[in-house]
């Protein structure tokens, strides 16, 4: 701790933390550009300066950029003194002699950093008479829009892009004050977290192009805290509404999930909400019926045997309501076979090993850390960016002995020059990780988890040996095995990417072997799963659709509901096909068409995240509560509601639908704490969705009738469909956008809400973890070993991910689908050439043949065969899989 | 009167040739340095020579060389010398690579001694390719006849010297943005602290001279502290090349003795103004230094007295101005080399300076307001020392913050109706 004085007022703070920071945190207003919490400082801008005094009697002072300033015990500084508030509105006075005064047409308007830092220091009045000098912008692709005339050049957006999230597209080019920041030529931001520069970036150059198709302001959107989807991460969002489409996506600070940041997928993925592919109407037998008819036909349905399938995708409490509506046993989770065994095994490492599971922040403590057997960056995109943050521990460490405070960005990554703290990735191809790994090894899936094994026996011997191993692999179980035997806080990540049981397994024994050697300290392990709710689902029941089509097999089913699930995702065209046949009713509830919503004889329009609540169970076991942003139009109803129409049993509203759910399993029994309930209210007021400068209330209708509509009530929240309500001291898990008064910007303002800028949000970061490490950890060893697989008959098919395309619902999103590449086989170029195959590949998948375009890729292991995952309906239901390849010539 | 930096130096500039450099004593102060001193008495007597450093900021250069962490853990050490010489009106350390770069290849040699560097740059403007020819001749020299290389006269103590040539920027000249360009990076300045002695050149203790601070080490070696003392004439110790530029009878350089009067620069080497024209002012230390006007002619030449003159002695090489030069465009030409130069980094240079040249340009083509030279007053002291990123932009602040102060009836003139505004 350190005493401070600033103008003349002592404070308590933090000592070593910059000057800047620890204003903010103060909740003082200080002006400033680019610096950024999860940044650091570099003394760019010159925007933050402050006089510092020597000593009581110093009376003259002299002018620091508080960015740049560690607090030590004594400090005394102003933010007052006349000079430097001249200095400040100087700075920005020079920062607007190049920059356009079209503000009301900018897309930054209404949030801009600068206009706010403008109005903070006073410069009204425009002194400079030559002429501004102009750029010309670059086409970036299907995500950002580029409007260099706008920059101040404050190089935040080459430092998120480059140093933070590894872009190498990117760049500041020329100098003085022409200095240009883009690409080297027009063309697609390559980076999947290019997102960020959107919200990184203080001006308009940066924009969200998905958002210019369907522009309003900041304040004429209504938002919500909302969860993202796409993937098994949980960040957080902020999404936003108008006229009932969803306008876009950003980024929901939680300190522990996402910290400021999203990936593309997240971002830029909502399209499929405002969709054509919308099931807007109840259908039955492919004609529109009224949501009345609807349910009686539903009700009608539910005689004799039915069984209900879940949905990975859909959030705990409508999973819990068809299973409450068809009867534990017959409902089934709809996860993939390979899926769901994976899942299972996850589950029990979660619950009864030693081993504790990372929130992101704490992944980037790791100081040494292994992937076993995930392409992270294309399946849990978020969390490879966290990795990115870990391997510069050894640089920080390598700053504090050269005593350079570790916000000193520019200065820390100088000295630690390329020096980074140990990842080492074992995956079956090249993954976005590689150019930050140590040690890179690629094998098939059962080479992962035989070199994952052989980890964990080199850390304690005791884990089960592996029999004829490589040399080269022995040596990298070595080096391996010892460098997070060494590290203090190891880090072990892996998941369901490859789909091998061994794999997960192999991860385990990994994490056990060093808890042995830790005294029995819990170890992170963190483990990649596929969908939003991938894990929750799993707690609640483990069954696949296979076990669902063999029950229909056993007894003669009357009717099947399938819930908010693609089973042609899950399992085999064929098997999904002749279970249909034999199934007399077929009810599906999604919001969006796809194979199984073709097949349904009952098609009920259900909600997608951004029209109904819900709880989803992230990767780390954080079960997060998202809101709809907009009520469902017409008949689209909340996809529970329509179970709790049609069930005896009857929820109030959502909240009582969690409180069931948790009662009835109790390894749900934090949920409920996962946010406020729907009767909490701040000072008797629910808290508004619509910003206080929310335009065109009263008359945002009247093309359609002249009086103001009532709004909607919202009868599954504290909030409202309203732009009044309370708007200070709410809950963080509530609130639906951040803005502060004079501070506009999300990424900025949110400042005044964390406890300590960077830290946790005032009130704590949502969510509620549900597995906390065991106490008494009696964990056995894995020991089945995988073979060495060398089979020249038969290939080895594995599944490949794409950031853009693997997941099904963001790739339904215009700008996104841009971004999908087509499916595609690949193969070592060697065995291209050992087999003479050419531009295509026939492959014997599940009983069909596909021809798909051939890409040589000498990343892969020799004797597999990489399928594009979850493209162009290539799911990866079953991978990795045996599987043949056909003869040139033999059409399919 | 000793003149060591330039007693070698033949009247036709040719390279001094290693047989004549070390004919003149040269290369002994390096065999004594291995021999008879452990580095720390090195550093112990370039500290108590009081060499400051010719760069321009005159830090003294035994205090910098005493900052680098010695010991046996010490990880790779590098000294660089800063031979970028971009400052307008500036050409000192030229003249010393050209003429005796034996010279300045000793004195790298003790320095890397003395803080234990094994590898050396030369960081050279990119323009000076005589200068290039003559350095990497010498260096080839050098290293054949052992002062290079492995186990340097015989010692257990090995340098590299590798000569770099810039593309091309003021800015390189700045020691921080030096290293980065030498690293393949965009010659921006870095942050201080860290000093470069802790993390410089790829992140590893560094230390960076000019060239001409350099030149001296050999000589304070070789002769010893007292006699270095000696050569000053005031506070400060050494000698020093002192150049004048504008129009004198003689442009020039020559070496003097630290503390020598103004006049004797002006007057004397350089023999004066030329005919008719009378002097009204000089930057004493080439273009980012203030004007100093007749008045200042006896001050002695040494960093203290010319900041107390509200000054700076800077590279020691003058740029005079004489009664029909208008200060106005004089100080518009710097500034557009400045706002040229500016690296970009920092809002109150990359944003300030061209907004200073558009007020000058404006001035000058009467579109000037009255307001417009309290502006550029305001401008010069938002770009002051501690505002900005890196000096660069405070010496260009200098002169026009003096021009103002000094010429102010010059900016004036340019206010009054076009007709009758003199136009020099
Ligand atoms: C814009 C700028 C340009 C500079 N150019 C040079 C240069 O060309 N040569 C030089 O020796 N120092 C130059 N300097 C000073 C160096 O930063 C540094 O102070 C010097 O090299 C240190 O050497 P010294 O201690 O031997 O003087 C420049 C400084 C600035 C701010
Ligand atoms: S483009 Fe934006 S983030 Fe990048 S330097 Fe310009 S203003 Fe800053
Ligand atoms: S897709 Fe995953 S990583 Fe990307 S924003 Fe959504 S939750 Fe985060
Ligand atoms: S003062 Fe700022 S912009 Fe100018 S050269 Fe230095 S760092 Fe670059
Ligand atoms: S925020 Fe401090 S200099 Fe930019």
């Amino acid at each position: 701790m350190a005493k401070i004085t600033v103008d003349g007022q002592t404070y308590d703070v933090k000592a070593g933390d910059n000057l800047l920071k620890t204003c903010l945190s103060l909740r003082l207003d200080l002006p400033y550009f680019c610096w950024h919490p999860a940044l650091g400082s570099v003394g760019a801008c010159r925007q933050c300066a402050v006089v510092q005094y020597k000593d009581e009697s110093d009376a003259q002072g002299r002018l620091v950029m508080a960015c740049m300033t560690p607090v030590t015990e004594g400090l005394r500084v102003s933010l007052e003194a006349p000079q430097a508030r001249e200095f400040r509105a100087g700075v920005i006075e020079f920062l607007m002699t190049n920059h356009p005064h079209d503000c009301p047409v900018c897309e930054e308007g209404g949030e801009c950093h600068l206009q706010d830092m403008t109005v903070m220091t006073g410069h009204t009045f425009r002194r400079y008479r030559g002429l501004k000098r102009t750029h010309r912008n670059q086409y970036l692709g299907p995500f950002i829009n580029h409007e260099m005339n706008r920059c101040i050049a404050c190089y935040r957006c080459v430092r998120v892009y480059r140093d933070y999230a590894g872009g190498k597209d990117l760049d500041v080019f020329a100098s003085r004050n022409n200095v240009y920041f883009g690409r080297f030529e027009d063309g697609v931001l390559e980076n999947e977290f290019s997102g960020n520069l959107v919200e990184v970036c203080p001006t308009g150059v940066f924009t969200d192009r998905t958002f210019s198709q369907h522009y309003v302001r900041k304040w004429d959107l209504q938002h919500a805290p909302s969860i993202c989807v796409h993937c098994g991460v949980g960040c957080n969002t902020s999404p936003g509404e108008r006229y009932g489409t969803l306008r876009r996506i950003v980024n929901r600070y939680n300190g522990e999930v996402n910290g400021y940041f999203l990936c593309d997928r997240g971002r830029f993925g909502y399209g499929f909400v405002n969709s054509e592919r919308r099931i807007r109407q109840p259908m039955l037998r492919g004609e529109p019926v009224s949501g009345e008819t609807a349910l009686a036909h539903f009700q009608g349905l539910l005689g004799g045997h039915t069984i209900g399938i879940g949905s990975p995708r859909a959030s705990l409490e409508v999973n819990f309501a068809l299973r409450e509506l068809v009867g534990a046993e017959h409902f089934y989770a709809g996860f993939a076979q390979g899926e769901a065994s994976l899942a299972a095994a996850i589950l029990d490492v979660l619950r009864h090993w030693p081993v504790h599971n990372p929130s992101l922040r704490e992944v980037e403590q790791a100081d040494a850390v292994l992937i076993l057997g995930e392409d992270v960056a294309n399946t849990a995109p978020r969390v490879a960016l966290a990795l990115r943050q870990a391997v510069r521990n050894r640089a920080f460490e390598r700053a504090d002995r050269l005593k350079i405070p570790r916000w000193q960005d520019a200065a820390v990554r100088e000295a630690a020059q390329g020096e980074k703290s140990p990842l080492f990735v074992v995956a079956p191809n090249a993954t976005r990780l590689d150019d930050i790994a140590e040690a890179i090894c690629r094998g098939t899936p059962e080479d992962i988890a035989r070199l994952g094994l052989a980890i964990a026996n080199r850390i304690d011997a005791s884990a089960p040996a592996v029999a004829d191993l490589s040399q080269e692999d022995e040596h990298l179980a070595e080096l391996i095995g010892d460098t997070l035997t060494a590290a203090a806080h190891p880090l072990i990540v892996s998941g369901t990417g490859c789909g091998s049981l061994s794999v997960v397994r192999a991860a385990a024994n990994i994490a056990l072997a060093l808890s042995n050697r830790r005294e029995g300290r819990a170890v992170d392990l963190c483990y990649v799963v596929p969908e939003c709710n991938t894990l929750g689902l799993a707690m609640m029941d483990e069954r696949s659709v296979k076990d669902a089509f063999a029950a229909a097999k056993t007894r003669d089913l009357n009717t099947v509901i399938v819930l908010e699930n693609d089973l042609y995702r899950r399992a085999d065209a064929g098997a999904v096909d002749s279970f249909f046949n034999g199934t007399r009713h077929v009810v599906v509830i999604d919001h969006i068409r796809h194979g199984t919503a073709a097949k349904a004889q009952l098609l009920l329009p259900g909600s997608t995240f951004a029209e109904t609540e819900g709880t989803l169970v992230s990767l780390e076991g954080r079960a997060q509560r998202f809101y709809s942003v907009m009520p469902g139009s017409g008949e689209i109803r909340d996809s529970w509601r329509w179970l709790a129409d049609a069930a005896a049993k009857r929820w109030s509203n959502i909240d009582a639908l969690t409180a069931a759910c948790a009662a009835a399993l109790p390894e749900f029994g934090p949920i409920r704490n996962a946010a406020p309930p729907a009767g909490f209210r701040v000072e008797g007021e629910k808290v508004p969705r619509e910003p206080h400068r929310y335009s065109g209330r009263t008359a945002m209708f009247a093309n359609r009738e002249i009086h103001e509509p009532k709004p909607p009530d919202d009868p599954d929240s504290a909030l409202a469909f309203s732009m009044e309500g309370a708007s200070v001291d709410v809950p963080p898990a509530l609130l639906p956008f951040v803005w502060a008064p004079g501070w506009n910007s999300h990424q900025q303002a949110v400042n005044k809400f964390q406890d300590e800028v960077g830290g946790a949000l005032r009130g704590g970061d949502p969510g509620v973890r549900l597995f906390e490490s065991p106490e008494t950890a009696e964990p056995r060893w894995f020991d089945e070993v995988p073979y060495r697989l060398r089979d020249e008959a038969r290939w080895r098919a594995i599944p490949l991910y794409h950031v853009f395309g693997s997941e099904e619902l963001s790739a339904l999103s215009p700008p996104l689908a841009e971004r999908v590449p087509a499916a595609y086989a690949a193969l070592h170029p060697e065995d291209a050439e050992r087999l003479g195959v050419g531009e295509t590949l026939a492959v014997r998948l599940n009983e069909r043949v596909v021809r798909l375009p051939l890409r040589l890729e000498s990343s892969l292991p020799r004797g597999a065969v990489g399928i594009s995952a979850g493209l162009a309906g290539l799911f990866r239901s079953d991978l990795p899989a045996w599987i043949a390849i056909e003869k040139e010539g033999e059409r399919p | 009167m000793d003149r060591p930096l330039t007693q070698n130096i033949k009247p036709d500039l040719s390279p001094v040739t290693l047989d004549d450099y070390r004919r003149a004593g040269g290369y002994e102060g390096l065999a004594k340095a291995l021999k008879e001193m452990a580095p720390a008495d090195v550093i112990g007597a370039v500290k108590d020579s009081g060499l400051r450093g010719r760069g321009g900021a005159g830090f003294p250069t035994g205090v910098k060389w005493s900052l680098v962490p010695q010991g046996e853990s010490a990880e790779q050490k590098y000294v660089v010398v800063n031979a970028d010489e971009m400052e307008p009106g500036t050409f000192k350390d030229r003249l010393l690579m050209e003429a005796d770069p034996h010279q300045l290849i000793e004195g790298v040699v003790i320095a890397a001694y003395a803080v234990q560097a094994d590898t050396a740059y030369i960081f050279l403007r990119g323009e000076y390719h005589l200068s290039a020819s003559r350095l990497e001749q010498a260096l080839g020299e050098a290293r054949s006849a052992a002062y290079l290389g492995k186990n340097i006269l015989g010692s257990d103590f090995d340098l590299e010297i590798h000569l770099h040539t810039s593309a091309g920027r003021y800015i390189c000249g700045e020691e921080t943005a030096l290293l980065n360009s030498l690293e393949g990076k965009r010659a921006i300045p870095r942050a201080k602290p860290p000093f470069p002695q802790i993390s410089g050149l790829w992140g590893r203790p560094t230390v960076v001279n000019n060239v001409e601070t350099f030149c001296n080490v050999p000589h304070i070696i070789r002769n010893g502290v007292d006699w270095y003392r000696g050569l000053g004439r005031g506070e400060d110790a050494g000698t020093k090349l002192f150049g004048a530029s504008g129009r004198v009878k003689k442009p020039g350089l020559w070496e003097l003795p630290m503390g020598t009067p103004i006049r004797v620069l002006i007057e004397e080497c350089a023999g004066g103004m030329q005919e008719g024209y009378t002097l009204r002012g000089f930057l004493p230390g080439g273009a980012s230094t203030d004007f100093l006007l007749p008045e200042h002619l006896d001050l002695p030449m040494d960093f203290d007295a010319m900041m107390k003159a509200g000054s700076r002695l800077g590279t020691g090489t003058m740029i005079v101005l004489d009664d029909q030069t208008c200060p106005v465009r004089m100080v518009l030409n710097l500034e557009r080399f400045f706002a040229q130069e500016s690296c970009g980094w920092c809002t109150p240079c990359r944003d300030g300076l061209p907004w200073v040249v558009e007020l000058l340009e404006g001035l000058l083509a009467g579109r000037g307001r009255p307001e417009d030279l309290d502006q550029l007053e305001q401008l010069a002291r938002l770009m002051g020392p501690g505002n900005t990123f890196c000096a660069l932009a405070p010496g260009a602040a200098e002169p026009l913050q003096s021009a103002l102060k000094y010429f102010r009836a010059d900016f004036e003139r340019y206010l009054k109706p076009a007709s009758t505004a003199r136009v020099a």
